[in-house]
């Protein structure tokens, strides 16, 4: 067999192994939360009775361990269960969730991932200059205001004074693709200035590694442009980190800009998970939670595999 | 004069652009020295000018909205349900602003002398959505479904007082374990939504005989609905259509209401009140509720079995302090009793009690407390502010000599493991409609949520006597005992009453202030018209 292929399939059941394990994880984690379902469902109006009534209800009265397996079983044949508040089907009402989220993503990651390598590249060539400074600069301090304070920045200016956009990020089925985009706008933007830092930074660090290298003294000598020799000789080598790093930021898109969406009112995966974590839903809590275990895993690997791809040592082996 | 005048204009101004109810437009120039019959005849007059106008879309931006709600009625709790189902249901009755029973479902209302049997008229020719009529057969179900304990329903409480229900014709029979005067009062509970055949095939089914038709309904996201074309009463739903829009970020609200993408908003932060009420197109409006914020003592544990402990405790908060700090303003003055002028038959003679070192130090020391810590235990859910607040509470105690320590607790379980359990702590009740639901809740000796542990058999006597008074002087006199009672043997701290404030734009019209609930008791949707 092929390194590469024997690589990669290692890598993907290594994957799978993980999301079992971290199902696990995930499970005994919200087990192990004081209160449980009942309570939380009953609040203030809890009396032992109800209480009692609720949990047999809800099936809480069974052992941990099967309902591990129940639960596992569920998922393997698409079968979320039903949530505890409010007896919706999880799978249906995770699937238009998620689609918005991986819609917000991926409207940020088109603008974000080829501005911030751009961007890196940019800065790499006029490093320590005026250009690298700016650029530094700038990105620096949009990373490190908290995502809620750019938000509310973004809405006030937007939203509020120059009335472009509408300030929560309210998407319904039946919208066009041109009104669901006008509709994200501002947590997209959002979004981006938050990962370009990170994205940026990174491409521009292993750019700059990559120059200290003989080879690219050599390109120096025959005269080849700066711009050149950062795209033809630099990139191609720095890429894996840089897609480690793009990676990183992509699931973080996906998983964690439950700050962004409530902010917005964005109607996604992460306002989800929030209203029924404070509810005890846990079989909402489990799916959500697996779901986005599933979307870091996935990505990891993808930036394993590329990776691995982009190494000559291993594509073209002895 | 020329003062009085100028105000006088001013208020008829606002009356004709619908800022200001019958009520206190009367109580405000009767104020300025004119006669209540000219007053009223000058708000007919400037109300003329304020025509509904009918049209458009009508938009709400709501807090409190989670992507678990359901549209059984039973089951709804926050405001989003609550304002949601007020558009698209219907009860079988429901408050008016100044406290009277307003009938919706049904026409006529009757009573047997001892207040045990009551007889409903459903009223004829209204339908549901679905076409079906209204009958008597499907107000009864309804009833019965949230009588289930099964159903889960928030109007349990007010049901199952309800010995025998019986539907005859167009007449709805309902008998009582024990006589009330405030039967009709208590069926306005908003989760009492008349659904067909109960809604016992389907709870969330949607389908009611509200001023506006359910189009669709994204839990925790949005709700948008049609005008009912054969609603009985024409004049209200004046728009076209409704949309509900869950917010729930109170700075994502404010600017949606800024920004012209809602016409109203809920829950106003109290910080921002100031700031919001300068802003241009916007009016913020504020209305005396129910709901109160409390310190709660079991007066059957020690120390607090010992009245002039309660006592030393209840002169030691700073009431003021409180109103300005925690509500920021936005709130009333507490008095220990959990009644204020927003209920009918109020008794506004009791002095005010406030904070009076001294007199906490006298209680304290007549007492005879060792000296050890007592102990408040609060969580930042108990109400909003309420860490903040059992920390100035413990300040001002502490400046009058008792030792009161704060304890904070987790959010996680405090409604299981302090409140109701814990001798002391903070807590809030919403209100309830009438004074007897609020007693017969929390302050009666059997009450299951009797949170004081207060037991007092006098006073549990001239509560189930006051249920079945007609005579109304009696009545306000029994509940006025009754308020003495709680207030000065009771185990309650009652600092403060919060006020519901709404953000509203200028382009709605209709707007009035209503004591009942927040957002003009879940209907300003239907009540209000874009001008």
């Amino acid at each position: 067999m092929h390194p590469i292929v024997k690589l990669l399939v290692q890598r993907i059941a290594l994957g799978l192994l993980l999301l079992l394990a971290v199902s696990a994880v995930i499970f005994l984690g919200v087990e192990a939360l004081p209160g449980d379902t009942a309570q939380a469902i009953l609040g203030q109006s809890a009396t032992p009775q109800a209480l009692e009534n609720l949990r047999a209800q809800l099936g809480l009265s069974d052992p941990p361990l099967t309902r591990y397996f129940n639960w596992l079983g569920g998922i393997l044949t698409g079968d979320l269960g039903k949530a505890l508040t409010n007896g919706a089907d999880i799978a249906a009402s995770i699937k238009p969730r998620l689609a918005n989220t991986l819609f917000l993503a991926g409207c940020a990651a088109v603008i974000a991932v080829p501005l911030a390598i751009l961007l890196g590249l940019v800065a790499a060539r006029y490093a320590g200059k005026w250009p690298d400074k700016v650029i530094s600069g700038i990105t620096l301090s949009t990373i490190s205001l908290p995502e809620f304070v750019v938000g509310y920045i973004v809405m006030y200016i937007f939203g509020v004074k120059m009335g472009w956009f509408s300030p929560t990020a309210m998407t319904f089925p039946g919208m066009s693709f041109w009104d669901r985009l006008h509709a994200v706008a501002l947590p997209v933007i959002v979004l981006v200035l938050v990962v370009l830092a990170h994205m940026m930074r990174m491409t521009r660090a292993a750019i700059l590694n990559v120059m200290q290298s003989a080879y690219i003294e050599t390109a120096e000598l025959k005269g080849v442009t700066p711009m050149n020799i950062i795209w033809k000789h630099a990139l191609p080598n720095a890429i894996a980190p840089v897609v480690a790093v793009v990676m990183l930021n992509l699931a973080y898109l996906v998983v964690g800009v439950v700050v962004v969406e409530v902010v917005f009112s964005y109607n996604a995966l992460g306002q989800y998970l929030v209203d029924h974590v404070t509810k005890r839903d846990l079989p909402v809590v489990q799916a959500v939670g697996l779901i986005f275990a599933g979307v870091y895993i996935l990505l990891n690997m993808l930036a394993d595999v590329i990776g691995i791809i982009a190494n000559p040592r291993l594509r073209h082996p002895k | 004069m020329t003062d009085a005048r100028q105000r006088l204009d001013h208020m008829i101004s606002e009356a004709r652009r619908g800022r200001m109810n019958r009520r206190e437009f009367i109580g405000r120039s009767t104020a300025l020295g004119l006669s209540a019959g000219t007053a009223a005849a000058l708000f007919g007059h400037a109300a003329l000018a304020q025509e509904p106008k009918k049209g458009g879309t009508l938009r709400a931006g709501i807090s409190g909205g989670e992507s678990t709600n359901s549209l059984d009625p039973g089951l709804a709790l926050s405001p989003v349900p609550y304002v949601a189902n007020s558009q698209w249901g219907e009860t079988m009755v429901s408050m008016t602003p100044d406290g009277q029973v307003d009938m919706r479902l049904v026409d006529d209302i009757s009573a047997s002398a001892d207040s045990k049997v009551w007889t409903f008229r459903v009223r004829q020719g209204v339908t549901f959505s679905n076409g079906a009529p209204v009958t008597a057969e499907d107000i009864v179900a309804t009833f019965k479904r949230h009588t289930d304990e099964a159903a889960q329903s928030g109007a349990l409480g007010v049901v199952k007082g309800i010995t025998e229900m019986k539907a005859e014709g167009d007449k709805v029979e309902l008998t009582l374990d024990s006589g009330s005067a405030d039967l009709p009062v208590l069926l306005t509970d908003y989760h009492l939504v008349i659904q067909p055949g109960g809604g016992f095939d389907n709870p969330n089914a949607g389908i009611g005989a509200g001023p506006y038709i359910l189009d669709t309904f994204e839990p925790g996201v949005r709700y948008t609905m049609k005008r009912n074309p054969n609603y009985f009463d024409s004049s209200i739903a004046h728009a076209d259509e409704i949309e509900i829009l869950a917010i729930n970020d109170n700075t994502a609200r404010t600017a949606a209401l800024q920004a012209g993408q809602v016409h109203m908003i809920n829950r106003v932060d109290p910080k921002i009140f100031e700031l919001l009420q300068g802003a241009p197109g916007i009016q913020v409006r504020r209305v005396p509720g129910r709901g109160h914020y409390i310190f709660i003592m079991h007066c059957d544990k020690a120390p607090f079995d010992n009245n002039d402990l309660r006592m030393a405790l209840k002169y030691g908060v700073n009431r003021q302090e409180m109103v300005d700090k925690i509500l920021g303003g936005l709130g009333s003055l507490g008095n220990d009793f959990p009644i204020n002028a927003a209920y009918p038959l109020f008794d506004d003679s009791f002095p005010q009690r406030e904070y009076d070192a001294a007199k906490a130090k006298e209680y304290y020391e007549k007492s005879g407390h060792d000296g050890s810590p007592i102990i408040l235990r609060t969580a930042p859910g108990a109400f909003p502010g309420a860490v903040d607040a059992a920390n100035l509470f413990a300040a001002s105690a502490n400046a009058a000599g008792i030792p009161l320590q704060v304890q904070l607790e987790p959010d996680d379980g405090y409604w299981s493991n302090v409140w109701n359990v814990e001798p002391f702590c903070a807590s809030y009740w919403g209100g309830r409609p009438v004074q007897d639901q609020m007693y017969s809740t929390a302050y009666l000796s059997t009450a299951e949520w009797n949170d004081t542990r207060f037991k007092n058999a006098k006073f549990d006597e001239v509560l189930i006597a006051a249920r079945a008074e007609l005579d109304q002087t009696k009545r306000k006199a029994q509940y006025s005992e009754m308020a003495a009672m709680v207030r000065d043997e009771g185990g309650l701290i009652l600092p403060m009453f919060n006020d519901y404030v709404a953000g509203v734009s200028d382009k709605v019209g209709g707007w009035f202030d209503d004591p009942n609930g927040e957002m003009m008791s879940g209907r300003a949707l239907s009540q209000c018209w874009l001008v």
